[in-house]
């Protein structure tokens, strides 16, 4: 559905993309991560045909975006991370312009338009003024407009930024439900345990160069390979640490004296694992708890983006 | 026809040009302007009594200067209202979700063009009942009214034209509108500063007048030059005398201002989305 090929992007020496590449089937959603000024957005400019790149190509459903840019704009529906509203038009005549841009005969807008704003629960708001609207339900309301025209592929832009706790959490059940409907979805976030949940496949982006590529699982295990332990103990921790600290497979030693804790990265097996807690246990140490950390995705990144330039 | 009159931006800017009480209070000063004028006009005329009377002649001063005020009108206004047509919509970032429509880039330029001139067209139209008293006192025929408005109309069309294509290529509506009252006073002033100059000095190097196509030229594309020629045709033979070229002005005119048309909108429409194909 996506395939992106060396797309590179530079403005004069700077390189905003480098040698992207990236193929994406139909109804996958593709979380995008990456820190400000990654090449997220360039990315997406690029394939809702806003910028032209500085070479390679990008395809949807076969089109190119070079050559192909006006079929392109017809498959895909693109919210821009920063995107206004047309001060004196109300909510259904919004959508109405959209609709009429993209060819839709009035009628069947005059039926389509209810039902949008159903989806993203603005049915209520029909007859306000758009720029009456919280930004919570604007950003709605920009979804439902990439929606009009029924694209096959959504792209996204930071659909959630600048919204509070609930409005992040509606728009995340929205996009459940396109997720639901088939939708191919490009969504780039900053809100990563978010991007983890409704999320085949991720991407991490730095410097403009796709650093990682898979599913969550996938990236989460590439990092499986060291392990986050707390200890709580009863007793003198200087001994504790002590104990973990000649173990071979122990590193990064912290003490937590607040909570009378050892924290270390663990990179031995599971069995090595379990014969550790043996050991701590028969050299009398009290242990009260033994926990793993579990690796969220803000880990897996911060891991990722860790010495890459 | 239908196209345009279905043209989604077209149809979305008025709607928003006239829930702006803005458009109303514009119409409304400018028609008081108008019978301001052509009252007191006829009053000081008839010397406030009532019982005098307005010759033909005065009456036809009264439509040279109505024509003026008109063209002063549509000079002024016209870089007003497109010259921030596209920039704006960058500046309010709504430029970038209208050109991921499938809306061609032709179809935006023209809607834009078209709401712009079809709200001073609602200025002119507006105006005619006043504009009409010039009828009830003779002096000035309805053909003659009716090629100055096809003028008029031209003139809105390029320098319509002329600021949308400076909004397509400038960021900034502040610098777009700067760049197209500069051109609209290039054409209506130093035009004829220029024809002045080329023919003075015409005159001082030969001796005698010689041909000058050039000083014709900036004659012909200078609308204050063609409202006089059209209001009293024996100017234009003062123009053809001074530059020893035979050529209406009108005609001249006319030429000018479609090609500069033509050429704003192909640049409008080239540079509103960025070249895909291109290979930096």
């Amino acid at each position: 559905m996506i395939e992106i090929k060396g797309l590179t992007k530079k403005y004069g020496s700077f390189y905003a993309l480098n040698d992207l590449n990236l193929t994406l089937q139909a109804g996958t959603v593709f979380g995008f991560v990456g820190a400000n000024g990654a090449g997220k957005s360039t990315t997406f400019s690029i394939l809702a045909t806003l910028l032209q790149p500085t070479s390679g190509d990008a395809f949807v459903n076969g089109k190119s975006v070079r050559t192909d840019s006006s079929e392109v704009r017809k498959q895909i529906g693109y919210m821009p991370d920063f995107f206004g509203v047309y001060d004196q038009l109300k909510a259904n005549e919004y959508l109405d312009f959209y609709g009429a841009s993209y060819g839709i005969p009035e009628a069947e807008r005059a039926v389509l338009i209810p039902q949008l704003l159903e989806l993203v629960n603005l049915s209520h708001k029909r007859y306000e003024y758009v720029d009456l609207l919280s930004r919570g339900m604007k950003q709605r309301l920009c979804l439902a407009r990439s929606l009009i025209h029924d694209p096959k592929v959504l792209i996204l832009d930071e659909p959630a930024s600048g919204l509070d706790p609930r409005a992040r959490i509606e728009m995340r059940d929205i996009l459940k439900q396109l997720k639901g409907m088939g939708k191919t979805i490009l969504i780039s976030s900053h809100i990563l345990p978010e991007l983890a949940e409704m999320c085949d496949e991720i991407g991490v982006i730095d410097g403009g160069k796709l650093i990682a590529h898979g599913s969550v699982a996938d990236i989460q295990a590439q990092l499986a390979g060291e392990r986050h332990i707390t200890v709580k103990v009863k007793g003198l921790l200087e001994n504790v640490a002590t104990f973990f600290e000649e173990d071979p497979f122990v590193s990064t030693v912290e003490l937590d004296a607040e909570k009378n804790s050892v924290t270390f990265n663990y990179r031995g097996t599971e069995d090595d694992q379990i014969n550790l807690l043996k050991k701590a246990m028969d050299h009398s140490i009290r242990i009260i708890s033994f926990s793993e950390a579990e690796t969220d995705l803000e880990d897996v990144f911060m891991e990722i983006t860790k010495g890459v330039k | 026809m239908k196209q345009v009159f279905s043209n989604p931006v077209l149809v979305k800017e008025i709607k928003l040009r006239f829930r702006s009480p803005k458009s109303f209070i514009g119409i409304l000063f400018y028609l008081l302007a108008m019978c301001i004028f052509v009252f007191g006009f006829i009053l000081l005329t008839t010397q406030f009594s009532g019982t005098g009377y307005f010759r033909p002649e005065e009456s036809f001063f009264m439509f040279t200067m109505l024509t003026y005020i008109q063209l002063g009108l549509i000079l002024f206004i016209t870089p007003g209202l497109t010259a921030g047509a596209i920039s704006s919509e960058r500046e309010k970032q709504t430029l970038n979700i209208l050109l991921t429509t499938a809306q061609s880039s032709f179809q935006i330029i023209i809607g834009k063009l078209t709401s712009s001139i079809a709200f001073l067209l609602l200025l002119l139209i507006a105006g005619l009942p006043i504009y009409s008293m010039v009828f009830l006192f003779g002096g000035v025929s309805p053909g003659q009214l009716g090629i100055i408005f096809l003028f008029f109309f031209l003139t809105m069309l390029a320098i319509g034209s002329i600021g949308i294509m400076y909004s397509t290529i400038i960021r900034k509506t502040i610098v777009s509108m700067i760049a197209t009252y500069g051109t609209m006073i290039f054409l209506s002033a130093v035009t004829g500063f220029i024809y002045l100059v080329i023919t003075g000095m015409n005159s001082m190097v030969s001796g005698t007048l010689s041909s000058s196509p050039l000083g014709h030229f900036f004659a012909s594309i200078n609308p204050v030059v063609l409202v006089l020629t059209l209001i009293s045709p024996g100017s234009d033979t003062f123009i053809t005398e001074s530059t020893k070229v035979d050529f209406p002005i009108w005609a001249g005119y006319a030429i000018f201002y479609i090609c500069i048309t033509a050429l704003s909108i192909f640049v409008s429409v080239k540079k509103l989305r960025v070249n895909m194909k291109r290979t930096k």
